[in-house]
């Protein structure tokens, strides 16, 4: 425990909530991004994985949504303090995605329209635990918030489920992506709190 | 400074200054602390006598100082940190705080590209602090702060802003109101236009770092001015302030 800040007293406590350590709980969505919003045009948005051994695999935005999809509501939690609990989304599942990918990579590098990256162990892809996410609260997800389509990775800080992603690259060794390598945390799991790089 | 891992550390309030009627600047001493850039970041955690505590995000709003740091402390109505920052918080008082973090919305006083600095609202703090490093550094590096308030008594840093614009040809300072503007100013009042960056922007073929930061509205609307008039996408910097940093 810190030291205690004379007059601090806080919001009531709520024994029904449970939020990871450092967290706080808010009902908006807040925005935060490096840069300007890409947008990008639907017939020329496309999604590939691309595995260790070079063979890649493309879906066009008609193909993505095609696919089986789910509407995971999950709570959200950014680097940056505050919490989001029950947001609902629709997307694909990336066992989906992945089920006709070969692959023994052990890691994951998402890249975005706009440049952005994030790596991630491919496990915390599967099993359930991750989507490309098109729709959130029932509408089409807007560009702020990574439209047309984000990675969700909802167990892991928000800056993993990467906005407007573009594909995933499958690699034998781990790649740090743009936060990874300011400063942030390699894995970030809000739980053990792993904001920044030791924590 | 980012290969290490920020501690917490034990920040003591040694002066206070309010900037508007809502907004107060806050210096602490921060032994052991390690320096900044500007445009960086500070985590601040406050723990209360039962043991609960909370952390909040706030940029730093000083060039770096040795042991000082000073926060500028917007008071968000039904906040829970802002309004014991901005009310309660006397001299002599303590927190935590740890960092600095954020190696990517920052600039470097070796850096010689011109810059542009957009800024809506409280936006105005890491922008405040680069604006302040230069000016420590002796930099030469031609600076130009567009910076949108509500209304005139609105602003940051006005009487440092005016003082530190007239001894300096590097360094312009321009502002837009989006209700109420002085009398007899020019421009109407409204939000940020492609013509206000235009005009007191910096030409893309120049080749500027901008850096944008305000609310979320703001943000979006002045990196898509910035893309429309041709900037490069990669030398657009952003960072926002929502309403929930409180």
């Amino acid at each position: 425990m810190g030291i205690i800040s004379r007059g601090f007293r806080g919001r009531p406590r709520d024994e029904g909530v449970q939020l990871p350590p450092g967290q706080y709980l808010t009902h908006d969505f807040p925005v935060l991004s490096a840069g300007p919003t890409p947008r990008v045009p639907l017939d020329r948005w496309e999604f590939t994985i691309d595995t260790e051994a070079g063979q890649t695999h493309r879906w066009s935005w008609q193909e993505l949504l095609a696919l089986p999809s789910e509407t995971p509501t999950v709570d959200l939690h950014c680097v940056t303090k505050w919490s989001k609990f029950g947001t609902t989304w629709r997307g694909v599942s990336l066992d989906v995605l992945m089920e006709d990918v070969e692959t023994a990579a052990e890691y994951a590098l998402a890249y975005s329209y706009g440049g952005y990256t994030t790596n991630l162990p491919l496990e915390d892809l599967l099993d359930g635990k991750a989507w490309i996410a098109y729709r959130y609260d029932g509408e089409e997800l807007a560009p702020a918030h990574g439209g047309p389509a984000r990675l969700l990775v909802p167990h892991l800080y928000l800056w993993k489920s990467a906005k407007w992603v573009r594909g995933i690259r499958l690699l034998n060794e781990d790649w740090p992506g743009f936060w990874e390598t300011a400063g942030y945390h390699n894995y970030g799991d809000p739980w053990r709190e792993q904001r920044y790089q030791g924590d | 400074m980012n290969a290490r891992t920020p501690v917490w550390r034990v920040a003591r309030l040694v002066k206070a200054r309010d900037e508007t009627g809502s907004a107060r600047t806050l210096v602490f001493r921060v032994p052991g602390w390690p320096g900044h850039l500007p445009g960086q970041h500070v985590d601040v955690r406050l723990t209360a006598e039962d043991g609960y505590s909370t952390q909040r995000s706030y940029s730093v709003a000083s060039a770096a100082d040795g042991d000082l740091l000073e926060l500028t402390v917007q008071n968000v109505a039904d906040g829970e940190v802002s309004p014991y920052l901005a009310e309660v918080l006397e001299i002599g008082d303590e927190v935590e705080i740890r960092g600095p973090v954020g190696g990517w919305f920052v600039w470097r006083p070796t850096a010689t590209a011109p810059v542009l600095l957009v800024a809506g609202g409280s936006g105005i703090v890491p922008l405040m602090a680069m604006i302040r490093a230069r000016e420590q550094a002796g930099s030469r590096t031609p600076f130009r702060l567009v910076y949108s308030v509500r209304e005139p008594g609105a602003g940051l840093y006005t009487d440092e802003l005016r003082h530190l614009a007239a001894g300096d040809a590097g360094l312009d300072v321009t502002h837009l109101y989006t209700r109420a503007v002085p009398d007899g100013w020019p421009r109407p009042p409204g939000r940020l236009t492609v013509a206000d960056l235009d005009t007191h922007g910096w030409s893309p073929d120049l080749a500027p770092d901008c850096y944008v930061c305000g609310p979320t509205g703001f943000v979006e609307a002045a990196a898509d001015i910035l893309l429309a008039l041709g900037h490069d996408a990669r030398r657009i910097r952003t960072e926002r302030f929502g309403p929930t940093g409180g």
